[in-house]
């Protein structure tokens, strides 16, 4: 598997999308700075990586996803390959338009960091085939703006189509506004586009990958896009 | 020709943030509601057709300066 991993001006997660693709996983990952124009050769996977691009000016992700490395991703997405973007990587997603909705600010106004439980919704997509359908994990989330939203219509449609991939959720997988840390809408923590090969989280499994750190939740996902 | 956009979160879309300004508000003993926060963005646009300075910034808006999920503009040509 070649991984891709895009480093904008603030990226911070790059290292740990490093860290769970290449030592982890052990696959051949390459960092691609944003302003190169092309991904490496044969690149399966982009894995868009959280952090504070362009310092979250005007939108968070909105400045990265004018980058011109991102025209290279959409046309990677436009002909079925993978791409993965966690945290500030959903905000880019949404905002270059490969995703449907915006993450608006917390509906508590905080940064919140905390181990969250996700329920697998989708068990059939490359991000989640080693998973089954209402399998429970638990990862971390660190973000101020994981609101997600998205217009009464579209979340319909959008619900109807199977295109949410996580909900959060309780310990024993319940679904209900008590255990949506941020108020997103349906608790939506990750969502895929209509052809199922990009997909966007808020939580960060990339941080769940290694025993010696402490959590292992995160595993699912990478194990998922190596079958 | 300077114009002013000012992008604010749609009816809708909840805003923590004017939410905790109108609480503060209330901590002074100000009687208000339904506070909004938004953006203001100022620049120099060139042209002398106010019409046309105007679909020029519809035209930014459309691009970057808005995201039509949550938010809506008004432009001003001063």
């Amino acid at each position: 598997m070649r991984v891709a991993i895009p480093v904008f001006p603030g990226s911070n997660c790059d290292h740990d999308a490093l860290h769970a693709c290449g030592t982890v996983m052990g696959w051949d990952t390459i960092p691609v700075w944003h302003q190169e124009t092309r991904l490496p050769e044969n690149t399966e996977l982009v894995f868009v990586p959280g952090g504070f691009s362009y310092g979250d000016y005007l939108r968070c992700g909105a400045i990265a996803a004018l980058a011109p490395i991102m025209a290279d991703i959409k046309r990677h997405a436009d002909n079925g390959g993978l791409v993965l973007g966690v945290c500030n990587g959903f905000q880019i997603l949404c905002e270059a338009h490969l995703l449907p909705g915006a993450l608006l600010r917390n509906e508590s106004l905080r940064f919140i960091h905390a181990d969250v439980h996700l329920r697998v919704e989708r068990a059939n997509l490359p991000f989640t085939r080693a998973m089954r359908a209402g399998e429970v994990f638990q990862v971390p989330i660190a973000h101020a703006e994981g609101n997600f939203t998205l217009d009464p219509a579209e979340l319909a449609d959008l619900e109807a189509r199977g295109g949410v991939a996580f909900r959060y959720c309780s310990s024993a997988g319940e679904i209900g506004e008590d255990h949506v840390p941020n108020g997103a809408m349906n608790g939506i923590a990750g969502i895929v586009n209509l052809r199922g090969n990009v997909l966007g989280m808020m939580p960060h499994p990339e941080r769940a990958v290694d025993p010696k750190l402490g959590a292992t939740g995160g595993l699912g996902v990478f194990r998922s896009l190596s079958s | 020709m300077k114009v002013r956009v000012s992008v604010q979160l749609k009816p809708g879309i909840l805003d923590p943030q004017g939410k905790a300004v109108e609480q503060g508000l209330h901590g002074f003993g100000f009687e208000v509601e339904h506070v909004r926060i938004g953006r203001l963005i100022e620049m120099d646009v060139p042209g002398s057709d106010p019409a046309d300075v105007k679909a020029k910034a519809l035209a930014m808006c459309e691009k970057l300066l808005v995201n039509p999920v949550m938010e809506k503009a008004s432009i001003e040509v001063l």
